[in-house]
């Protein structure tokens, strides 16, 4: 009997992630132009704030840097576009190499330290990133930042795609975002995803199992840094223009504020989150100049009625009605 | 014979405490050994540095003949030196199952795939389901660790000492809070675990009738030093024993 429930739970959730796909290729047919550019940006949130949870809500450890790794394969993929060449696909590489190499150096501090030790470790190594971005001008261009990222033609063998349309770039990067997310789920789900999770729960007990654990932590940093610098790499040729303010620990507390609007501990409900976000910050700041106090209202209601967010409190009743409680 | 475990003049200082001081002991392989004294006598201590949580401030520890002083507690556990805590220390959030999966997945090195969906790796999913009948818990394998009782939290404990297999296993208060049945449970499961699978045993107890009937060798600590060690009939006849901690 519980078997087959679940495997009915199984195959609805198969037909919602078909049925979510197919609208989200079917955006550009019906949307104007403006709302597609939107659901572009959107979608690249979705990926920063997945890849940050994966060490939030998975690993335990709540990182105020990760601006950091977003910027860094911002303006890895900027630099590289409109200084060395035009081929959009190394200089995504390019992006998302630096962002691994930088979570990897920062990462190998961090993991040492627990809880709040750890965010304001992560926290002033974001702000030392930031700094960097922001005063290197000869490089990065200061404070001005890299203004004219090209958005070049993508060619593989004889096939030219164009990326510099709002469509093409959209699909682009629903195509990028997908894989992305697909790993990421495929991590989250693997043994490796449920040694994480046990770190979570208890990391000292978990050094008693035989693990290595820190090095389990590295493994989720690394990761969780280098996916939110594919989300930077996307961003740059979206943007065309990116400033050092994208690296400020204000942009890290956005996938904190995603992911716990969302639900940490629901793969998917920092991309619920994230959505939300964007959507609510659009509608009111289209009245408001003081629209952040409106939404902090909002997050703190969250937080305070909805701990577990908004995909944690509909898992919970569904679990909850799958067990007949 | 060769002992498994040796601690040479194991000593570990906080400040001017010396918890544990100029210990040295050896361990038989197969054998069932309680450590028993009032409290901070060092047992505890002694359990940590064992088990590598800990680092020791001066000797040594030998486990079959290597130096494991200066590793860490994975390396430890690796070794084959299992060890299940006082205080029921388990993944509260996890389920009964993914506690007993996880020691599982970490005995047979196959923790850092990234890739493959967890539920795929058949010989762990038969291990894990074997333990959990082992342990009677096949019933409850989805219910998250912190809502099951007491006695069913001690009994997933259980089940992870059978996960790593250990050479050795270091049990702190295994009767801890139980019932006079389930100490009963208990004390049949560590006797079995050292007849039937010849796990070498070092427990901490503080319940004399399961100390008692259970240890082939009993050792007495006082204030971070050994103050008498012997079979249970030579203990209870010791006259120091007697005067520093049974209180006769």
């Amino acid at each position: 009997m519980e078997k087959s429930r679940s495997i009915i739970w199984g195959k609805n959730r198969f037909y919602g992630v078909a049925l979510a796909l197919l609208a989200l290729v079917l955006v550009p047919f019906f949307l104007s132009d403006f709302l597609v550019v939107f659901a572009t940006e959107m979608l690249i949130m979705v990926l920063f704030a997945l890849s940050f949870n994966l060490l939030f809500g998975y690993t335990g450890l709540l990182s105020f840097g990760h601006a950091a790794y977003f910027s860094i394969g911002a303006y890895g993929t900027g630099l590289f576009l409109s200084r060395v060449s035009p081929s959009l696909l190394l200089a995504f590489l390019i992006g998302i190499v630096f962002s691994f190499i930088v979570a990897f150096l920062i990462g190998y501090f961090c993991v040492r330290l627990d809880e709040i030790y750890f965010a304001m470790l992560t926290l002033a190594f974001g702000m030392m990133v930031h700094a960097i971005l922001w005063k290197w001008d000869s490089l990065t261009g200061g404070a001005d930042g890299l203004v004219g990222i090209p958005r070049p033609k993508f060619s593989i063998l004889l096939a030219t795609i164009e990326f510099s349309s709002i469509p093409g770039y959209y699909y682009l990067t629903l195509v990028v975002v997908g894989i992305c997310v697909f790993i990421l789920w495929r991590v989250s789900r693997s043994p490796f995803g449920l040694v994480l999770k046990s770190i979570r729960e208890n990391h000292e007990r978990v050094e008693f199992l035989g693990i290595a654990m820190r090095r389990y932590r590295l493994g989720a940093f690394v990761i969780s840094g280098t996916f939110c610098g594919v989300a930077g790499a996307l961003f740059a040729p979206f943007e065309r223009s990116i400033a050092p303010d994208i690296s400020f620990w204000t942009k890290s507390a956005e996938p904190v504020f995603m992911s716990l609007l969302g639900g940490t501990k629901v793969f998917f409900g920092p991309a619920v989150g994230a959505s939300l976000f964007m959507y609510l910050r659009e509608i009111i700041s289209g009245y408001t100049e003081l629209w952040m106090i409106y939404l902090g209202a909002i997050l703190i209601a969250f937080v305070i009625f909805l701990p577990g967010g908004i995909l944690g409190f509909i898992s919970d009743k569904l679990n909850a009605g799958r067990r007949g409680t | 014979m060769e002992p498994i475990l040796q601690t040479q003049n194991l000593t570990k200082s906080f400040g001017h405490l010396m918890a544990v001081n100029r210990v040295s002991l050896d361990f038989k392989e197969g054998e069932l050994t309680s450590i028993i004294g009032p409290n901070g006598a060092g047992k505890t201590t002694l359990f940590n540095l064992i088990s590598g949580k800990t680092k020791a401030s001066a000797g040594k520890i030998r486990f079959k003949g290597d130096d494991i002083t200066k590793l860490a507690p994975y390396e430890i556990v690796r070794k084959g030196i299992g060890r299940i805590f006082q205080i029921t220390n388990l993944f509260p959030e996890l389920t009964v199952y993914e506690n007993v999966r996880v020691p599982v997945l970490a005995r047979k090195r196959e923790t850092s795939r990234l890739l493959s969906l967890d539920r795929s790796l058949r010989d762990v999913n038969e291990e894990t389901s074997r333990i959990l009948g082992l342990i009677g818990l096949s019933e409850k394998s989805d219910i998250t660790c912190n809502a099951l009782s007491h006695g069913d939290q001690r009994l997933v404990e259980t089940g992870v000492a059978l996960a790593l297999e250990p050479v050795l296993l270091l049990l702190d208060e295994p009767t801890g809070g139980m019932g006079p049945e389930e100490t009963d449970e208990m004390v049949k499961f560590v006797r079995g675990l050292n007849e039937n699978r010849n796990i070498t045993i070092i427990l901490v107890e503080h319940d004399m009738r399961v100390v008692f009937s259970i240890s082939d060798r009993i050792i007495v600590m006082h204030s971070g030093g050994v103050i008498a060690d012997g079979k249970p009939d030579e203990i209870q006849a010791d006259e120091r024993v007697k005067e520093a901690y049974l209180g006769r």
